[in-house]
Parts: C-alpha cells; structure tokens; sequence
C-alpha cells in the first residue's frame, strides 16, 4: 500500500500548455492536465474538435508546437529519437481506432503479437509463442487461430487481437484513439468489459479518446 | 577517325576516373562502417538491371591493370553472366582472367561464394539485388533506415518467426539476413545460406554492389556475421543431402540436374573451378569419367568413325 501511494503522488504523465496548430487553423490548444498512474483519462468531444491531434501530440506522432509532456519526469519532448521510440514500444501503447493501422495484417496473430517482445529483445521463439497464446486467451480469440493472419479475423477479433498485440510488453501507459469506433453495440460492450478488466488488472494509465460519452462511465477511474 | 566501337575510346576499366573515385568513396565509408549501405550515384551501364551492374561498377573502381579477374555466376565460371561480364572487362581493362580461386585478386560473385576458402588480398564482389534486408516487411524507405539508425531490428525477427509458425523451421533459404559486428543488419545478397558462415571473419575484403538501388555495402576482413536465429530454433545451413555425381564432394554446395523425363537426375558442385580441381586430383563422382581415360582413347580416326 505504501509503495502505491507514493507511486500515486508523482503523476505519470504530466501535460502543461500544449499546442499544435496547422498553420492558422488550431488543433488543440493549451491543454494541461496530469495523469496518474492506474488513472483513466476520458478526452470527450465533438468531431473536430482536436482530441485526436492531442493524442497523436502526446504520443509523439506529431510534434506539439507549444507546451511540456512530462513523462515520469522525463521531458519527452526534448527527448532523442531513440529514447522516445524506446518508450514507445516498451511503456507506452497505442490502440488506433482502424485496426489495420495497429496491426501487420500479412502476419499471423502469433507474428502480431510477438512484434513487440522480438523488438526489445525476446529470442525465444517457444517463448515468444507461449506468451502469444497466453495474450490471445486473455482478449478472448481461441489459441487456434494463433497462426491466422488478421485479414481472417472479424472487426472485434482484429481490435482485440490489437490490444493484445499492445499489452504483451506491460506498457504502463496506453493510448487509445476511438477503440470501439466501427464496432457494433454489443462488439463494444464485450471490448470495453475486456479493457475494463485489463486495465484493472494490471494497473495501466489510459488516456482514451472517443466521441461516444456512453462510453466514458464504462471505465474506471482513480 | 577511330573504328566505331573500339575499346581504345574506353577509360581503363570502362567507368571514367571521377565515377570511379565517388564509387572508390561509397566504397570506402562502407568499409569504414560495417554493413551500412552507403548512397552513391550508380550509372548507367552497357547491361540490363539485374544482370549485376551494381558488382560491375563496384569491380570497375578496384581494377587495377596488375589484377586478375575471375567471375562466377551461381559459383560457375562458364554461365552466361560470367562470361559476359569477364569478357566485358577483358576489353575494357585488358586485365588478366582466371578460373582459378587461388589466383584471382578480384573475384566477382552472383549468388556464391567460392567453396576454395579465401586469402588475405582478394576482393569478392558481390551483385547485389536487394540490399535492404527488411525491404518486404517495410516498404518504406524513409522508415528502413529509421530503423537502421535506431537498431530496431524487431521486425526481422518476425519474419523467421512467421517462417517457423508455418513451415516449422526457418524456411528462408537464401539472402539470409546477419548482423554485422553487433550493430547493422544485412542481407548478404541471395547467397544460400550454406555460405553464410562464411561470409564471417573471412580473410579477404567483401564488397557488396547494387545499382538499381544504387547503395554500396562492405564487409571488411575478419569482420564478424552473425544469422539471425532464434535460441530454440538456431541458424543451420542446408544443402542437397547428396554427394557431387561429377568430383565425388560431400561437403560443397550443389546443384540438381534434370537429365532425362524419367525422374533422372543428377547433383553437381555449383563451383565449377573447385569441382574441375576436385577431379584433376583424382576423386571421382558416381557419373565422372575419368579424364585421362578420355585423353588416353583420343579421336576416333576416319577409319573407326565410317565403322560406326
């Protein structure tokens, strides 16, 4: 309990003034906010109204014009190039709304999966697989379409076998931009309750953007 | 007024000193860094693409008139592109030729390398298709060198993963990727993978050429390649479980020749030079003929050939 609270007391992710502009049109501006860990940030909003240019801002896709992004007191922003695509496959995930954007979808499930710990450094491939399997048990896609290529699987299958592809390494902090974008209602639900779950279970920071206020007292929060 | 086409109009070598002295520098800087595939201007040559005009300008830059020159193609000496690109600098360079390992200074390569190991002072030059060994798992370029720069070698292990996950070992066969003293990795052109091994810690300068995609790559000597592997699935060369049907060789790497429609077939060391020695020396494979039994019988006569 100890190391948690004093964990909790320095945030994880720590936002000040952030900016982008396209040329003389706004993309997000001055935004701040702190974000601590095992906490769950909603960004609600209309359809052009900036939030996936801040997510985008924050997970360094695209650099911030103005403004401070502090993660675990290190200032990504001033950050080498190294360092920041270090900690993006490492501690940090994204979860694109189109699945086909977060996948290799001419790579099996298992391939997908495995990405992530070949990248830092995983060279056992019964291990790698091992892992897979136990990642694909955990979204709920059975362990025989392991060597399936994405392209075979359904839109609620692909966004599931995404989050796994992005949990594997144990980020701590995971964006997700619209996740349940395109999904029918009852596709939503069971994704939401899956993420839910896992983001109880193992304590991760997310920052998630979505259009649908619905979907925001689906998440836990604190 | 000179002869239209005489070789006299042509610089030593073919390429002009300015090309030869970029060329000299990519060549340099690729030597300098290990299995970094440097930029240089390839030019035009008198040959299609893929017939290995990045090998031949790379050649042209380290001619020099003293050097003699041996070409292989799939290890043999007598195949169309061998031939074509020894007789091209013959006229070019006027520089010696040879069949010979051993004795060649230069030797150019599709495919092979020599079963004779190499010496300290030779140059192999490689002819180089594809240099960028995550070339089909990435197809940007901007990208593949990110990754180059940040060692973000993850995704050539998901390739040999994929080979494992459906062919339950490591299928690729040829151009199989290595990394180069820890850092850089390169596709060591469509070589089999038979001859990865030797590619690492090799006495004599490698030198990979590639002039559609206009980049230059060196291995230094006695500089160290690893294949890729995984630990539970480690890197192992394959050849045809057969022994050479001509020199009787159990350990070089071979071709199959279909010899008849009935299934007939045969397996031959795709090194010609090392399986010509193999037999003036004596070993003889299960088709060999002896070739001094055929000196031995000579021609037949007028009278023997109207018998027949």
């Amino acid at each position: 309990m100890t190391i948690q609270t004093t964990i909790a007391a320095t945030p994880l992710l720590k936002v000040e003034g952030l900016t982008k502009r396209y040329g003389p049109r706004i993309g997000c501006a001055d935004v701040s906010f702190d974000l601590y860990p095992g906490e769950v940030l909603g960004i609600v909003g209309e359809s052009g109204s900036g939030k996936s240019t801040l997510l985008s801002c924050l997970a360094g896709h695209q650099r911030a014009d103005l403004g401070r992004i502090a993660y675990a007191d290190r200032d990504v922003l001033a950050m080498s190039e190294t360092e920041r695509r270090r900690l993006s496959r490492t501690d940090w995930a994204y979860v694109h709304q189109n699945p086909r954007d977060g996948l290799r979808m001419g790579v099996s499930a298992g391939g997908n999966v495995g990405e992530r710990l070949m990248a830092v450094g995983a060279r056992h491939y019964g291990e790698i697989r091992g892992k897979a399997v136990d990642w694909l048990g955990r979204v709920e896609i059975a362990a025989d379409r392991l060597d399936d290529r994405p392209s075979a699987f359904s839109g609620g299958m692909q966004q599931r076998l995404q989050i796994a592809r992005n949990l594997v390494t144990s980020p701590r902090l995971v964006f997700m931009d619209e996740p349940t974008g395109g999904l029918d209602v009852s596709v939503q639900a069971r994704l939401l309750d899956l993420s839910r779950g896992l983001v109880r279970d193992l304590g991760l920071s997310v920052v998630i953007v979505t259009h649908d206020l619905a979907v925001v007292p689906f998440w836990p929060t604190g | 007024m000179r002869d239209a086409g005489s070789e006299d109009d042509y610089n030593f070598a073919y390429l002009d000193e300015q090309t030869k002295r970029m060329i000299r520098r990519a060549i340099l800087k690729g030597i300098a860094v290990p299995g970094y595939q440097v930029p240089f201007a390839s030019r035009e040559m008198p040959m299609p693409y893929g017939w290995g005009t990045g090998g031949v300008q790379v050649t042209a830059a380290c001619l020099v008139p003293e050097d003699r020159l041996k070409v292989i193609d799939q290890g043999a000496d007598d195949t169309t592109n061998a031939v074509s690109i020894r007789r091209f600098f013959q006229r070019t360079a006027g520089v010696a030729t040879t069949e010979a390992t051993s004795e060649a200074t230069v030797i150019q390569t599709r495919h092979r390398i020599p079963e004779t190991p190499l010496t300290e002072g030779q140059i192999l030059v490689y002819q180089v298709p594809i240099p960028e060994p995550l070339r089909f798992l990435e197809p940007r370029e901007t990208e593949t060198r990110k990754m180059h720069e940040l060692e973000e070698y993850g995704l050539m292990h998901v390739k040999l993963y994929e080979d494992i996950a459906r062919h339950g070992q490591i299928a690729t066969a040829y151009a199989y990727p290595v990394k180069v003293e820890g850092r850089y990795v390169m596709d060591p052109s469509p070589i089999p993978k038979f001859d990865n091994p030797k590619l690492s810690g090799s006495p004599a300068i490698q030198l990979f050429g590639a002039g559609r995609e206009q980049r230059i790559y060196a291995l230094p000597p006695w500089t160290g390649a690893v294949s890729l592997d995984f630990d539970d699935h480690p890197f192992a060369t394959s050849k045809a479980p057969h022994d050479c049907d001509l020199c009787g060789a159990k350990d070089s790497y071979l071709d199959e020749v279909i010899t008849d429609d009935a299934g007939g077939r045969m397996f031959v060391c795709s090194d010609t030079d090392f399986c010509v020695g193999r037999r003036e020396d004596g070993h003889m494979g299960r088709l060999g003929a002896d070739p001094k039994a055929l000196q031995a019988v000579g021609p037949l006569s007028p009278a023997q050939e109207a018998a027949q």
